[in-house]
């Protein structure tokens, strides 16, 4: 084999464990030291060896334990070098002996406990998707900042800061006991949802930082399912992630312009998702747990439903937004049971169950409210203000595809 | 890992309490130190003077500054501290939870800086 080849094989071999093993890899050794950077860097380390290494004697059997035993090493050596963490030297022995041990067969996977961490509730809640998404995955912080619309400085700050606090304050890696769990796997939850909806705001797929976001959620979801199979919540998200993905390709036409659910062509729908969101949210409601998440995945599956059948099934969404308002209180879920109640008992009936922005100062720069208000607004006839709201939707919308939308619904209402 | 619980409470409460209730919280804090210390977590605690009796000192230019009152001037005061020491934040927190403290004021959880190491390498 020529140098060149052999160089290739290499890279090839370690980018395919990389991207296979390096939340896992990182997990094992933060795990450990508590040093989630001083983990991150002796992995770097470890994979820039591998690639002078492994040209030269050849690819070892085994690459990810490989590396594993590199990167053991490398962190005594910058544990030794800085002496960063430990506070004695009984501790850095302590810390030397555990990462020295030897392993048997599997390497212990640690990324749930990770994630844990990641989303503690002492770490800042809009750093904990970021920091999930680069401490498991490996994602970064240029990438992260783009799908955050953060400055790439500014987000290697907080993550920065956030690996420090872990490791300063004393954050455990591991998974909280029973007591615990339930508040805990809430916060887990939620950053996992926050990085899928920071890339579904890109549902043309233009900016591929954050189409790629969407995918990233989807396996950290599949991960929390596959490492907690008996959390509702947990098959609750991955089916509504699913929902959203199956319906993906269905809500652009051709030129990029956003179509309705009602509008959508089915056909484009990935029924193998909606099949398995299904089959999630039946295993999640058997546990007898209702939750936010399986909730909403419901009203997902009532929407599929309906377009399915053409049985309008509108109550029943109302129903469950109702439920779903009393888990959150979220006045988001009100202007959506409002529209559901506007199909059942008409727009008068929804436009009277709608939130009140006066009373919600949030409401008043949230684009989904005016553009649900002039919806309604139009249907009971009051076309002035109807234009007037949907004016303010156009002003405060950031998917220029929406806004052309709604400019078109400026027009109608014109007519 | 060494934790300091920093007891922050509105001061004029303490005052408006009967006193069997006052008797009461005073009791709650001993079984709380008994059970800290029980569980082998407890370092050291104290309850300080209320912040009237407080004066802070600088020194600028030489000249030292001294003024009457806290340094932090807010609706609650510092009034107390527990030094824990215990496996790691996680812990600390759950006793935070647990303190008296955290009913009628806020608990602020900072982890202590262990100066071993740099302490070993000025000696």
């Amino acid at each position: 084999m020529s140098t060149q080849e052999g160089d290739e094989q290499a890279r090839a071999i370690a980018e395919a464990v990389a991207r296979r093993s390096y939340g896992k890899l990182v997990a094992f050794l933060a795990a450990r030291t508590r040093d989630v950077a001083g983990a991150e860097d002796a992995l770097s380390e470890a994979f820039a060896s591998a690639l002078t290494d492994w040209p030269r004697n050849s690819c070892p059997q085994n690459p990810e334990a490989w590396l594993l035993t590199v990167a053991r090493r490398k962190t005594i050596d910058i544990f030794r070098a800085l002496r960063r963490h430990p506070s004695s030297s009984e501790e850095l022995h302590l810390i030397e002996e555990v990462l020295a041990a030897p392993m048997h067969g599997e390497i212990p996977d640690d990324r749930l406990a990770m994630m844990f961490a990641c989303a503690h509730p002492s770490i800042d809640a809009a750093t904990r998707a970021p920091l999930m998404l680069q401490a498991v995955l490996g994602l970064d912080a240029e990438r992260i900042a783009s799908a955050f619309l953060a400055s790439p400085a500014a987000m290697g700050k907080r993550l920065v800061r956030a690996k420090g606090k872990i490791r300063q304050a004393g954050i455990p890696i591991r998974v909280p006991g029973v007591e615990e769990l339930p508040a805990r796997l809430d916060t887990v939850l939620n950053a996992i949802y926050a990085a899928f909806s920071e890339g579904w705001t890109d549902p043309a797929g233009a900016d591929a930082a954050r189409r790629d976001l969407t995918e990233e959620a989807l396996f950290l979801s599949r991960l929390m399912v596959a490492l907690l199979p008996e959390e509702p919540e947990a098959l609750g998200l991955l089916a509504l992630i699913l929902h959203a993905e199956a319906r993906r390709r269905a809500r652009r036409s051709a030129d990029g312009e956003f179509v309705p659910l009602a509008e959508q062509n089915q056909e484009l729908w990935d029924q193998g998702q909606i099949r398995e969101a299904e089959s999630l949210l039946h295993r999640a409601s058997s546990m007898r747990r209702i939750g936010r998440f399986q909730l909403e995945a419901a009203v997902q599956s009532a929407h599929v439903d309906r377009c399915r059948t053409g049985a309008a099934n509108w109550p029943h969404v109302a129903e469950l937004y109702t439920a779903l308002y009393s888990l959150t209180g979220s006045p988001v879920v009100l202007i959506n049971r409002a529209l559901a109640i506007a199909e059942v008992e008409g727009a008068a009936a929804g436009l009277n169950a709608m939130p009140d922005q006066c009373t919600d100062q949030r409401l008043t720069e949230y684009q989904p409210y005016w553009a649900a208000r002039s919806e309604l607004l139009a249907r009971t006839g009051a076309f002035q203000e109807a234009r007037r709201a949907n004016e303010i939707a156009i002003g405060l919308e950031r998917d220029p595809a929406v806004g052309r939308l709604r400019v078109r619904r400026r027009v109608a209402l014109l007519d | 890992m060494q934790y300091l619980l920093l007891l922050h409470a509105e001061e004029a409460g303490f005052g408006r309490m009967t006193p069997e209730q006052q008797q009461q919280g005073m009791a709650a804090y001993v079984a709380y130190t008994e059970a800290l210390n029980k569980a082998g977590a407890y370092k050291g605690s104290n309850r300080l003077q209320f912040v009237s009796t407080a004066t802070t000192v600088r020194v600028v230019d030489g000249k030292t500054q001294v003024l009457d009152g806290p340094y932090a001037d807010s609706k609650e005061q510092l009034g107390g501290y527990f030094l824990i020491d215990v496996p790691d934040l996680d812990a600390a927190l759950s006793w935070a939870a647990r303190c008296p403290g955290a009913s009628h004021g806020i608990i602020e959880v900072r982890p202590v800086w262990d100066m071993t190491p740099l302490a070993k390498a000025v000696a």
